[in-house]
């Protein structure tokens, strides 16, 4: 069977190679820094269930620092230039989506056979996780098919892809570092102290203002976390369960599931959220690291007034 | 109550506000969280490697990057922006309002990895809704080219979110239907993911709307 572990290799292979790149690329004048920064992921993924959970944290401050004190930067690995570009674009035409349609499509069909046909039940992949492999073998699939197309130079797949990832930085990593401070967080009883918080605001016998704490309180608890997963089981236990569900006989289905979303209005909101609202303004190269939660607050706002309306007439009508 | 591990919330909250870099914000939060709520540094340490290890299925999604790049090198942007070009009734509002559709749809049906900034933003929307906008408006400054490029992520983001719970096996609804268990409500999957939709359609008309309002900005503004 395909498990993580395949995937944790291959994409390890991919950052070592980044590394290895880097340090011996002398146009970069933080090559070494780029080196360690990548070397240090390729670390984590291959040897991350070998060394042990203090050597991880070492290889996380490690990443943090190197970051932290401006020693990675962009590169410029060799590729084609903007003229070059058109130039190929006129002579090969539209066919050029058929590769890049390959990983989603792969993924995509792949997913809807691996489930809804006998093919699910020989097994091949780790349960649940078989869209991930899925995406991986459309990587390779196209990876074969651009190379018995177009001929690159057999190094163009790394150098392409440093390429990219010197352009995204340190915002490739961060959005794990931030899945770890939640973890530290729920450890050090944050959620806990945010819930008793929400609670001690709430007017007796007024079901808006209660509905309208619950969602305010999921969207602003994930602004904090970055991450509705978190707020949901702390909001569910201080408001949702004792007062909408048991106090006032709402609907568990649409405060449960109305709450998640009114959370998800926050994680729109916030750059805690890095995945979503820091890594594609890093990707699409944005001088304004934060463009992308600007361009969503209008929808995210009147959403969650929305969403809290909902919760109130759905819930208890 | 111990109100103290609240002051990682707060160096976050300052940080991220100074522009700080984050991967130190955030390092330099989790120190200070996990010594205030009662670990020593090596525990702190150990726990945050841990939690880091443990999440590293968000970095697989980087493999799509060499695919990416090798194609950009073959012209894949300028072909994307080509064809905008060649269509008369092109819009960048209408291209992302699709994209939108499309997004939302396929998340409703569980394929919520199958697109995202990498797979397809990057690729293909950005330099598609790029096209477009200089159709409608003729060059574009660098104020509206990064609002075009913004408005293509946050499309991305607002499709998958106000989709994926519309799929009843996605990780959420199994949170909700979990946590909801433990105060003893058995509630079938397929009951949460149906209230997912009328927040769907909401997500799809907010947004929606704001789509549209950019185009008519994005024509106003001199050829």
């Amino acid at each position: 069977m395909i498990t993580l572990q395949w995937l944790y290799a291959l994409a390890g292979a991919m950052f070592a190679g980044f590394a290895l790149l880097s340090v011996l690329d002398p146009s970069n004048p933080k090559r070494f820094g780029n080196g360690a920064f990548w070397g240090l992921m390729a670390v984590s993924l291959l040897a991350g269930d070998a060394i042990g959970d203090l050597a991880n944290g070492v290889l996380v401050l490690g990443l943090a620092g190197l970051a932290g004190l401006g020693l990675i930067g962009r590169s410029n690995p060799p590729t084609t230039g903007a003229e070059q570009r058109e130039a190929f674009s006129a002579r090969l035409g539209n066919r050029l989506f058929l590769p890049a349609l390959i990983i989603p499509a792969t993924a995509l069909f792949g997913t809807l056979i691996y489930n809804y046909t006998p093919v699910g039940s020989f097994g091949w992949f780790e349960p649940k996780r078989e869209t991930y492999m899925l995406l991986a073998v459309g990587v390779l699939l196209a990876l074969a098919t651009i190379f018995a197309w177009l001929r690159p130079p057999a190094i163009a797949p790394l150098q392409e892809g440093r390429r990219l990832i010197d352009a995204i930085g340190w915002a490739a990593v961060l959005p794990q570092m931030l899945a770890a401070l939640g973890v530290l967080f729920a450890a050090a009883g944050v959620g806990d102290i945010i819930g008793a918080m929400a609670r001690s605001v709430i007017p007796e016998g007024s079901v808006l203002v209660t509905v309208a704490v619950f969602g305010l309180g999921m969207a602003i608890f994930t602004i904090i976390m970055g991450n509705a997963f978190a707020a949901f089981p702390v909001m569910a236990a201080a408001i949702g369960v004792p007062l909408l569900i048991q106090g006032y006989g709402g609907d568990p289905a649409v405060v449960g599931a109305v709450g998640m979303l009114a959370g998800f209005c926050g994680t729109l909101m916030t750059p805690m959220a890095a995945n979503f609202n820091l890594v594609p303004a890093a990707l699409l190269e944005l001088k304004d690291q934060y463009g992308v939660i600007k361009a969503q607050i209008a929808t995210a706002l009147p959403l969650l007034v929305v969403n809290i309306l909902i919760i109130y007439v759905a819930a208890y009508w | 109550m111990n109100y103290w591990p609240l002051l990682g919330i707060l160096l976050v909250v300052i940080g991220f506000a100074l522009r700080l870099n984050p991967m130190l914000v955030v390092t330099a939060a989790a120190i200070v969280t996990g010594l205030l709520g009662g670990m020593d540094l090596v525990e702190v340490i150990s726990t945050f490697g841990k939690a880091f290890n443990d999440n590293r299925i968000i970095a697989i999604v980087w493999i799509v990057l060499p695919v990416i790049g090798l194609l950009e090198r073959f012209g894949l942007q300028q072909r994307a922006a080509a064809v905008i070009r060649a269509m008369k009734n092109a819009t960048t509002g209408r291209l992302l309002l699709l994209y939108l559709a499309y997004r939302q749809v396929t998340a409703a049906i569980g394929l919520h990895s199958t697109a995202g900034h990498p797979q397809t933003v990057r690729p293909l929307v950005a330099p598609m809704a790029l096209a477009a906008a200089e159709k409608q408006h003729g060059e574009l400054d660098e104020a509206t080219a990064e609002k075009v490029k913004s408005y293509s992520a946050a499309t991305d983001n607002v499709g998958l979110f106000f989709g994926e719970d519309i799929f009843f096996a996605i990780g959420s609804i199994v949170l909700i239907q979990q946590t909801l268990l433990t105060y003893g409500y058995n509630l079938a999957p397929l009951e949460l993911a149906l209230w997912a939709i009328p927040s769907a359609i909401a997500a799809f008309l907010i947004h929606g709307a704001r789509l549209i309002m950019f185009d008519r900005s994005l024509g106003r503004r001199p050829r």
